[in-house]
Parts: C-alpha cells; structure tokens; sequence
C-alpha cells in the first residue's frame, strides 16, 4: 500500500526586506493511511510552517520547495483553485486557539451547515440533521440546542470540540491538527485528546498531530517526527523514540518532561533556545547546545531521515 | 442582531442626549411619513390674499366676553407708510379649530358669526398658519412637514447607496491585494480629490432645468453618494486586510469555503458595527449638502419643498425682519443634523472598545 502523504525534501522559505528566510530545510515524512504522525519541536523550528505548507495557508510571498504528495497528486505546485479542491474534503485543519478560530457573528449551526453544504449536495434540512450529529459526536452536550449558541457562549474546550467537528465534517483523508490542546487546560487537553483518539478509531482518520509537548503526542501518535531548526532531527515509531531516543534533542526534550523517566533532583533542561531562522548555526544546527558535540558536528550537517525514518545525528544516543 | 440590538438599547438609556435624539428623529420621520394627515394644507395650497400672513392668534374668547373652543379669525391686510402689512383680524366671525377633518389631523370650521354682529360682505375666509404664511399665502408648517420627506430621506438613502459601493469596493480591494487593491484604490483616491460641491453645482447647472422635481431628487442622491464612498471604502479595505490574518477566515479557507463566501459572509460583517456608526455620522452630511443646493436654486425647485429651499425665503436680513417665521425651516433642519450627531457619537462610543473603560 502505498502511503497517502508523501513528503520529500519539502522546504518552505517566507521572503522578508532582509531575504528569504528558511523556516522548513528538506524535510522528508511518509504517512500510511489510517496512522497517526506526532510532529513535535520547540516554537520556531517549523512546525507550523509545515502545517501551513500541507493546506496550502502560507502567507503570500512564501516559496515551497519539494515536494509533498497527498495520494499521488502534488501539493506544491497547486493553484489556490486546485487549493479550494483539496482543502476541507482532502485536507483539513484544526487550529491552535479555539477562541479565535471560529467567527465571533456566526452560530455553531451556521458553521457546520455552511461547511456540509459547501461540500456535500445537501438540504438546510439535511445539513442541519447532519451537523447535530457532528456536534454529537465530539461529545458536546445538548447537540441540537447547541446549533444555535454563539462562540462567545461556549468554554475553550467546547468550541475546540465545534473546530473539531467542522474539520472533520467534509470528510477529510488527512486532518492536520496544528497544536490543538495548546491553548486549553490541562484537564480539559486530556478530554480533546481522548476525543481525538476515539475518532480516530472511530473513522480510521489519518492525522498529522503538531505539539511542543511529548507528553501529549505520547497518547495519540504512531509515529513521531522531531523537528529541530527547520530539519528533522529524529523519525521513526512513537514507542521507539518515547522509550529510547537517539538524537540528543529528543533526549533532551524527553528529559525536561516531568514523569517520562526515572530521575532525582531538579528537572532537566536543555541549555539555549532554538536558533533563528536568519543565522542556522554551521554544520549540525543543534550543536550549540548538545552535550555531545565535537568538531565534526560543528563542521558538517548529519544525513536527515528519509521517509522509512532515523536519526540525523553523528553521536546517536545509545551508539558505541 | 440581537446583540446589536441590546447595545443600541443600553446605549439609549445610559446617554441621555442620545435618547432625546433618537426621540426627536422617531418624532421627525414619522412627521414625514404621515405629512399629509398632520399638516393642515396640501403643500401647494395657495392662498393670495393672505400673502405674508404670521403666525395665526388662536383665540379663547369671543368680542362678548364667552368662552369657546378655541379658534382663530380671518385676516386681511393693508400697507402702512414704509410700505409694511399691517394684519386686522376679521371680528365679525370666528372659525373653530376642529381635530380630524377632511382627512386632515387639525382644520377649521364653517364660520360662526359672532352674536350681534353681521358678517362682512364678501364672507371673509379663514386660514389657519400655525406657523406663519409665505408669498403666496401657503401654510410654513405643511410646506415643513413635506419639505421633510425630501430633506430626512435623502440622506438615509444616500448613505445606504453610498455605503454600499464602499462595502463592494474595500472588501474586494482589502480581500484580493495585489493589483486589484492598487487600481481601485487610486480609483478612490481620484474621486475623493474632487471638489464635490462644486461639481455638484457644475452638473446642476449643465443640466435641463426643467426636470421634475422626483428626478432632481434621484440625481442629487447619486451624485451625493457617488462621491462619498472613496473615504469609507480605504477604511473598509484597511479593516479587511487586518481581518485576512485573523484566525476565523484562516480557519474558513482551510475548510475549503469559497473566496467569496469568506468575504461575505465572514470578513464584511465583521465591519457592521463600525459601518452603522459610519453611515448615522455621515447622513447629516447628505441632509446638509441637499439644503445647500436647495438653498442656491440648484436642487428641490418650487413648488415642491425641502427645507433647503424653504429656507431661500430667510435669505436676506430684510426679509427675515417682516417675516421671521420664514427661518423655522432652519430649526427644523438644526434639530435634525444635531441629533444624528448626537446620536452617532453615542453609537461611536458604544462600539468603540477604546472607549470602555
């Protein structure tokens, strides 16, 4: 079976008065139908730019490179006409803040109706019978008297839950959920990733899940990426990386995260902060602040992982 | 719309000037509405030997000494000295004033002869002038009440015209960028660079004067509102490229909605509540700018009114020294202006989250 999302050396540059700058350098994903990709990184190290990237949302003035194919047809090169094809019924988005991401003057059921009708050849009737489902589904209370709140009516979590449901709606073969419990809290993060996760048995979604945070990709993802400085550091199965990981990135994420593994004293964490897009560092770009550098991280840039996954590293953790 | 509506309500009650403004323009536009019943005449209903008459005295008590409902006599005038009118009241009658005659709120009688007294030979006539008469005899108040129709429509409809081609052309212009954006805004640019009352008056004059007056109407409001989008559609096309980098209208086009759709339904009215103080600040703009070229001779032409040309009749001091009256078009036109103003700061205030504090 061939895989319904094929990335390969996708680079994603945004122009700015002072030149391009590179937030996204080659990164190369493979992704089965029906599993779940954890793309996890610090802020700026691409994340979202590769979000941004698969559902065709880059700002003006930014340049793809690459190539990224959804069921053998190419992303890159798409028209914003061929865009409106593939977004909501092949590709569609959750977004980071569920507070901002819906129209302040629209209800729930105008949402929903509006998405349903614009992809499927349904009634008002029919659309609304539709959209009660959708909100029935991701678990909102009291669907059919929901249809007529407002945003402002709702808490994080529940509109979370109508982004869900909108997002889901069309149909999609590939949903990309761009920090989806970021903006919430704790408990309620643990409810929306339950939530994912039983859709995702539900309708055998396949969903590329962006976080800053092990501990949440931990429960949904198959596989994860790392991103570090816009280049995959780490890829392979979830079970592998989480347990034992060989980029001393991954390492290091893992080590700041309380209750992942065995420790006494005060938590870990990892000197410096991502560098900027506008001066990546020479060589290997983590090497300033990796424990195990030396000069041949400082003077040449590790094999990134092909799409079968790995380790771009010259002193993998675990490695004699 | 809802909500739209209770911040309108609690706008009324907290702002006391915006509440007697809202009352006063409700009390102006039904006035226009139902002018035909309220005023006493039609408008022109002429009557010549009353030419310049003032202000009717309505009368309590008769020569005799008895009380009556009240009523007013007719007048007649002769020209003193400095070749002035000098108004008698005809005693020898009297006409009641009567509510709902003839189709009309307020009207007069048959005349009554006054005990012990013949009527006058010709029977003199009675005209009620509650505020005053004009050079041919024709009741100020009815002339007032359907020189509002002109005057009070025009600028409502004018700045929905006006408003509406804003809407078109900044949404499009902030929606698409790019060359799109750059042609129509010099576009605006061009048209915010003419002199608009001036071209007004060139257009007035190169046209036939002897268009009817519903014509003159039309063309005054397209005029008026051709020239006043380009200021609102730049403010329009700066919120709209604002609101491209919203989360919502990201979050729309990620779910495959149409670029139209997105624009209508999802970027424009989030302009609504800063366009209906837009539109309630700018239609005494429209009233105004009708009244001047009212004023000139180059808009609403006699016999039909608005309170433009009403107020042509108050133009030289001479003229408003023997007949005063002839400035209560201006009141009319003052109490209006001010209380859109009045009304639209509150709006302002109320939508303007600067202002909450």
């Amino acid at each position: 079976m061939s895989a319904l999302l094929a990335v390969d050396r996708l680079g994603v540059s945004f122009a700015t008065p002072e030149g391009p700058l590179q937030a996204v350098d080659g990164i190369s994903l493979s992704l089965e139908r029906g599993s779940v990709l954890g793309l996890v990184g610090e802020s700026g190290c691409g994340k979202s730019a590769t979000a941004s990237a698969l559902c065709g949302l880059l700002p003006s003035g930014a340049r793809t490179t690459g190539s990224a194919r959804l069921s053998e047809r190419e992303l890159t090169s798409l028209s914003e006409r061929g865009w409106r094809s593939v977004r909501g019924r092949r590709i569609s988005m959750v977004f980071q803040d569920p507070m901002s991401s819906l129209n302040p003057l629209l209800s729930v059921g105008e949402h929903l109706v509006e998405t349903l009708r614009t992809h499927h050849d349904l009634s008002g009737i029919a659309a609304r019978t539709a959209a009660v489902d959708w909100l029935r589904r991701v678990g909102l209370p009291d669907p059919a008297a929901r249809l007529a709140s407002y945003p402002h009516e709702l808490s994080g979590g529940m509109r979370q839950r109508v982004m869900i449901a909108l997002a889901l709606c069309p149909g999609p073969d590939l949903l990309v959920a761009d920090e989806p419990t970021t903006a919430l809290d704790v408990t309620i993060q643990a409810q929306i990733l339950e939530l994912l996760a039983s859709l995702r048995r539900e309708l055998g979604m396949t969903m590329i899940f962006i976080t800053h945070d092990l501990g949440v990709v931990e429960r949904v993802a198959d596989r994860i990426a790392v991103m570090y400085a816009g280049r995959i550091a780490e890829e392979g199965p979830a079970e592998r990386i989480l347990v034992s990981p060989r980029h001393p990135y991954t390492r290091g994420l893992l080590d700041s995260v309380p209750g992942f593994r065995p420790r006494t004293g005060r938590l870990p964490s990892i000197p410096g902060a991502v560098p900027s897009p506008r001066d990546w560092p020479s060589g290997c770009r983590f090497h300033p602040r990796c424990p195990h550098a030396d000069d041949t991280c400082r003077n040449g840039a590790p094999d990134v992982p092909g799409p079968e996954g790995g380790v771009a590293c010259f002193h993998p953790v675990g490695a004699p | 719309m809802n909500r739209a509506v209770l911040r309108f309500r609690s706008v009324l009650s907290s702002n006391t000037p915006a509440r007697i403004s809202f009352w006063v323009l409700a009390a102006l536009y039904l006035a226009a509405i139902f002018a035909p019943w309220l005023a006493p005449y039609a408008g022109d209903d002429d009557a010549r030997a009353c030419s310049w008459a003032p202000p009717s005295e309505i009368h309590l008590r008769e020569a005799d000494g008895s009380w009556h409902l009240p009523f007013v006599r007719a007048v007649s005038y002769t020209f003193d000295d400095d070749a002035r009118r000098v108004w008698t009241e005809d005693s020898t009658c009297r006409f009641p004033l009567r509510l709902f005659r003839d189709g009309h709120l307020v009207g007069l009688g048959e005349a009554i002869a006054t005990p012990g007294r013949r009527v006058s030979d010709p029977s003199p006539a009675g005209r009620l002038y509650l505020l005053g008469a004009d050079a041919r005899g024709r009741d100020l108040l009815s002339r007032i009440l359907y020189g509002s129709r002109v005057s009070l429509t025009i600028g409502v409809v004018g700045v929905a015209i006006s408003t509406l081609i804003a809407l078109v052309v900044g949404g499009i212009a902030g929606f698409a960028g790019g060359w799109v954006d750059g042609a129509l805004m010099r576009l605006c640019e061009v048209v915010m660079l003419v002199p608009a009352f001036y071209l007004l008056m060139l257009l007035r004059a190169a046209l036939p004067l002897d268009w009817d007056s519903r014509v003159v109407y039309f063309y005054i409001i397209l005029i008026l509102s051709f020239l006043g989008w380009a200021g609102l559609a730049r403010i329009l096309r700066g919120m709209i490229q604002s609101l491209r980098q919203s989360d919502f209208l990201a979050a729309s086009r990620a779910l495959g909605l149409s670029p139209w759709r997105i624009l209508w339904r999802h970027a424009l009215p989030q302009t609504f509540g800063f366009l209906s103080v837009q539109a309630t600040l700018s239609i005494p703009g429209y009233i105004v700018a009708e009244s001047g070229l009212s004023l000139l001779g180059l808009g609403i032409q006699d016999p039909q009114t608005s309170w433009g040309n009403l107020l042509e009749e108050a133009m030289s001091i001479a003229e408003i020294r023997l007949h005063p009256w002839t400035l209560l078009p201006g009141l009319f036109l003052f109490a209006a202006v001010l209380s859109w103003n009045l009304l639209g700061d509150a709006l302002r205030d109320a939508f303007d989250p600067r202002s909450l504090s």
